[in-house]
């Protein structure tokens, strides 16, 4: 049995150390911490690899260490002894929490190139990219596509959304019907509650139940049916425009004050906000570039014209009592 | 086993398994930290009463589909076996894809009926529950079948014992003996339930306390109250485990020396049943599998070539986490026997435990005892093949210590007479009578990690995707369809990993 045992260890260190990181020892290495699907192959990571490494005499590498969520809460754990040198793909509604757990640092770059919505001149967090939440239809089902939250409630199609205690879609969409409805929000959530299908923990299990029909409307971006209409050529998905306005999320990078590169995490930074990178934003993540330099690609529909927003201060403080008045609407 | 060697060896594994479970926990429950309140106390609540609901539903299904599974016999029935036991095999987003093809709103029973069902809520919980579980507890219930000498059921056939003697020679007592077990496995695996509870339960309404786990260490990084959560819901789960085991009651059958099968006479409308219940059961198994299989196979051309690498990876890690659980399982389980039954039954409640350990809980913990020492990137898969291996290892027990005590207890005083020690007696008895329960066990634990998703990412390095990984990246980026068709590979390399483990061990094994 000892034997045994012994080759289970080696097996597994074995594999473990297989899975280490192989970079060129000669270049210096900037490690950029982001969430699954921005470094997958078919996301973002790879075409910024390529055109970062052609400028920065580096190697870059990406870590996807689950949702933003996930990835900062990896940092916290990880402290100052963290291999990341920058975050990317922070979302704004977790601002609060990158503040507190104090680990980033001023960015240093001018913001002048940004075309967000919205004024922005946090020196700590840099915008990549943005997107607004908005439901989701498929043509083939919903004939009278809601254009608002009333309308929505009125007609009653049915809904799935995510958990806003678990995925950063879902606290979007508490945050968003605050926004319209101040104290009325309660309201709002008790008239959908009844169309409400499931609620799912995140993005991905939603999104994939809308798809395979088990509902008419789903919480996503206005961006979503571009990748239908782009990548599969079908456009029976569209984005439902809320006279309400829509609440954006902004995906945020930002460097860690305990990484030994400033200069090449300042210049990885730069990068990002440069058309290099914007220009392949919309195509492989699936949201709108923060600074746009060229007209979106063929097959995105214009963006509505309302947004809303609301500064992290006030995430902060009245999160948890959105919180509260969600669950207390959808747990009768 | 025998000797100070094997003792040595018990003690180290179960400390091991100790210090995997506790140092953990211990190390987030010094960080600051509020107990449970009134939220969390009605999380765990419910918590608490849908897993024990589950558990009942599902063991309570289990005892005729295993009565029909052991009186049946017709062709394919190893196949139907194997097949059974997919579901419990089965990450849980793909079960829950599969199940919902067949269940949900736009799914075969609503176009069948023609208008949408609606399962969302308590309904759908159980369902997947049961799905998940009544596999499980039916093999639970059959390894008890198992342990019946065929002497025993040639002479009920012989006296012509009627459905109710037999039910009071036979059932009874190894109900007696393996109920309690299987209530408690499905029990504390219901217990962790989180995606497939919150998407089937429909909502806010089905919180359990590993969302609220989730929630505390992922968004809130709030270490402390999380781990407090965790050791209140390990407190009750210990005392219901405790009560459990109290309630188990050895079969004392006795040794015997055919290797037939022996079939049972059964009255005509049991029979019946019997059919009724395969049927029934196959249905409710396989349509979900029929489904994953067909969406799968749709998803294939989209698939991208790095899901040969996870696979590679997924494979090696849950072969050597299979390993490490099998070995540590009997060095405890032989342990176990040699101590008293209060003892033995204290510490194998105790290991039950594992079972309702919060992956996340575990991992998080690590993951801050670790960090000082070396950047727990570097070791991830090594990590999750250990936290796997832990966490299967109260199903292995239940498998091994019933088996290795029936094996002292027949053959123990025939191996001393004839001096057969050591590695002989290892040799020739043990591992011959051993090998089912070491087949199945080493199929289990080498599926559950395949699946495995909990831990992996908390501690995900570059080139470190696992197969369920690379398959959530894809639902992740509007790629469902090639997600499933990483699902469908995933499943099929689970199961036929399962089919030669349990196989190996069905051939290579005596009936005991």
């Amino acid at each position: 049995m000892n034997n045994r045992l012994t080759l289970a260890a080696a097996l597994v260190v074995a594999t473990s150390s297989a899975s280490a990181q192989t970079a060129n020892p000669e270049l210096p290495e900037l490690v950029v911490y982001t969430y699954d699907s921005f470094a997958s192959e078919w996301g973002p990571g790879p075409a910024i690899k390529a055109s970062f490494e052609a400028e920065c005499a580096c190697t870059l590498t990406f870590v996807a260490a689950g949702d933003a969520a996930e990835v900062l809460s990896r940092l916290r754990l990880e402290g100052s002894r963290s291999a990341a040198d920058v975050v990317v793909g922070l979302d704004s509604s977790l601002i609060p929490m990158a503040k507190e757990s104090g680990l980033f640092t001023a960015h240093g770059q001018d913001m002048a190139a940004l075309t967000l919505p919205i004024d922005w001149d946090d020196a700590t967090y840099l915008p990549v990219d943005w997107g607004y939440f908005a439901f989701v239809y498929d043509t083939t089902r919903v004939e009278t596509p809601p254009t608002s939250f009333v309308m929505l409630d009125a007609l009653n199609y049915s809904i799935i959304i995510q958990d806003p205690r678990s995925s950063s879609p879902g606290l979007g969409l508490l945050l968003w019907i605050k926004a319209a409805f101040g104290d009325q929000s309660g309201a709002i959530w008790e008239g959908l509650a009844d169309q409400i299908v499931t609620v799912t923990p995140g993005w991905s299990e939603a999104y994939g139940l809308f798809t395979s029909g088990e509902a008419d409307m789903v919480l996503s971006y206005t961006t979503s049916p571009a990748y239908h209409v782009i990548v599969e050529g079908d456009d029976t998905k569209r984005a439902a425009t809320f006279a309400e306005g829509h609440y954006m999320q902004i995906e945020l990078a930002a460097q860690l004050a305990s990484s030994e590169q400033p200069a090449l995490a300042a210049a990885f930074l730069a990068h990002l906000i440069s058309p290099a990178v914007q220009d392949v934003i919309p195509t492989t993540n699936w949201m709108y570039p923060a600074a746009q330099s060229a007209d979106l690609p063929d097959g995105f529909a214009a963006p509505p014209a309302r947004a809303l927003n609301f500064p992290t201060e006030w995430i902060a403080q009245n999160r948890q009592a959105a919180v509260d008045e969600w669950l207390a609407a959808l747990a009768r | 086993m025998a000797g100070r060697a094997g003792a040595l060896a018990g003690w180290v594994a179960l400390a091991g398994v100790g210090f995997l479970c506790l140092a953990p926990l211990a190390a987030l429950l010094a960080q600051p930290g509020q107990w449970p309140q009134a939220y969390a106390l009605g999380v765990l609540r419910f918590t608490l009463w849908q897993a024990a609901l589950s558990a009942l539903i599902s063991v309570g299904l289990a005892i005729p589909l295993s009565a029909a599974l052991v009186h049946r016999r017709f062709a394919g029935k190893q196949l139907l076996l194997t097949l059974l036991g997919a579901p419990f095999l089965l990450p849980v987003v793909v079960a829950v894809f599969g199940l919902l093809a067949v269940w949900g709103r736009s799914g075969w029973i609503s176009s069948l009926l023609g208008v949408p069902i609606d399962i969302y809520g308590l309904p759908g919980l159980l369902l997947v529950h049961v799905f998940f579980n009544l596999p499980l507890a039916t093999r639970l219930i059959l390894q008890g079948w198992a342990m019946v000498p065929p002497e025993h059921l040639r002479l009920s056939a012989q006296l012509g014992l009627g459905w109710r003697g037999q039910w009071r020679v036979l059932g009874a007592p190894i109900l007696r003996a393996t109920l309690p077990g299987a209530l408690l496995v499905v029990f504390l695996f219901c217990v962790t339930s989180f995606a497939a509870a919150l998407i089937l339960g429909g909502g806010p309404k089905a919180t359990t306390v590993e969302l609220a786990i989730y929630q505390a260490l992922r968004l809130e990084f709030n270490l402390g109250g999380a781990a407090r959560l965790a050791l209140v819901q390990l407190g009750i789960c210990l005392i219901v485990g405790a009560l459990a085991l109290r309630a188990a009651r050895p079969v004392g059958f006795g040794t015997g020396l055919a290797l037939a099968d022996i079939a049972l006479p059964r009255a005509r409308w049991m029979v019946w049943g019997d059919r009724i219940a395969l049927i029934l059961a196959a249905a409710f198994l396989m349509l979900p599998m029929l489904a994953i299989v067909l969406n799968g196979i749709d998803g294939f051309a989209d698939m991208p070539a790095a899901i040969w690498a996870a696979l590679l990876r997924s494979v090696t890690v849950a072969l050597g986490s299979g390993v490490l659980a099998v070995c540590t399982a009997l060095a405890i389980a032989a342990l176990l026997l040699r101590l008293s039954t209060r003892s033995a039954r204290a510490i194998e409640a105790a290991v039950m435990l594992a079972l309702a350990a919060s992956p996340f809980v575990l991992g998080t913990g690590l993951f801050i005892l670790l960090n000082p020492v070396i950047s727990p990137a570097r070791v991830a898969l090594l990590l999750t093949g250990l936290i796997n291996a832990v966490l299967i290892l109260p199903i292995l027990l239940r498998l091994f210590i019933p088996a290795l005590a029936k094996i002292t207890a027949d053959y123990g005083q025939l191996c001393a007479m004839c001096a057969l020690e050591n590695s002989a007696r290892l040799r020739h008895v043990t591992l011959p009578l051993l090998a089912r329960p070491l087949g199945l066990g080493m199929g289990l634990a080498v599926a559950l990690s395949m699946g495995d998703l909990g831990v992996i990412t908390l501690f995900a390095a570059p080139d470190s995707g696992t197969l369920p990984m690379v398959m959530q990246r894809l639902m992740g980026a509007y790629r469902g369809n090639a997600a499933a068709g990483a699902g469908l590979v995933l499943v099929s390399a689970t199961m036929l990993l399962f089919y030669v483990f349990d196989r190996l061990g069905a051939r290579f094994g005596h009936r005991i």
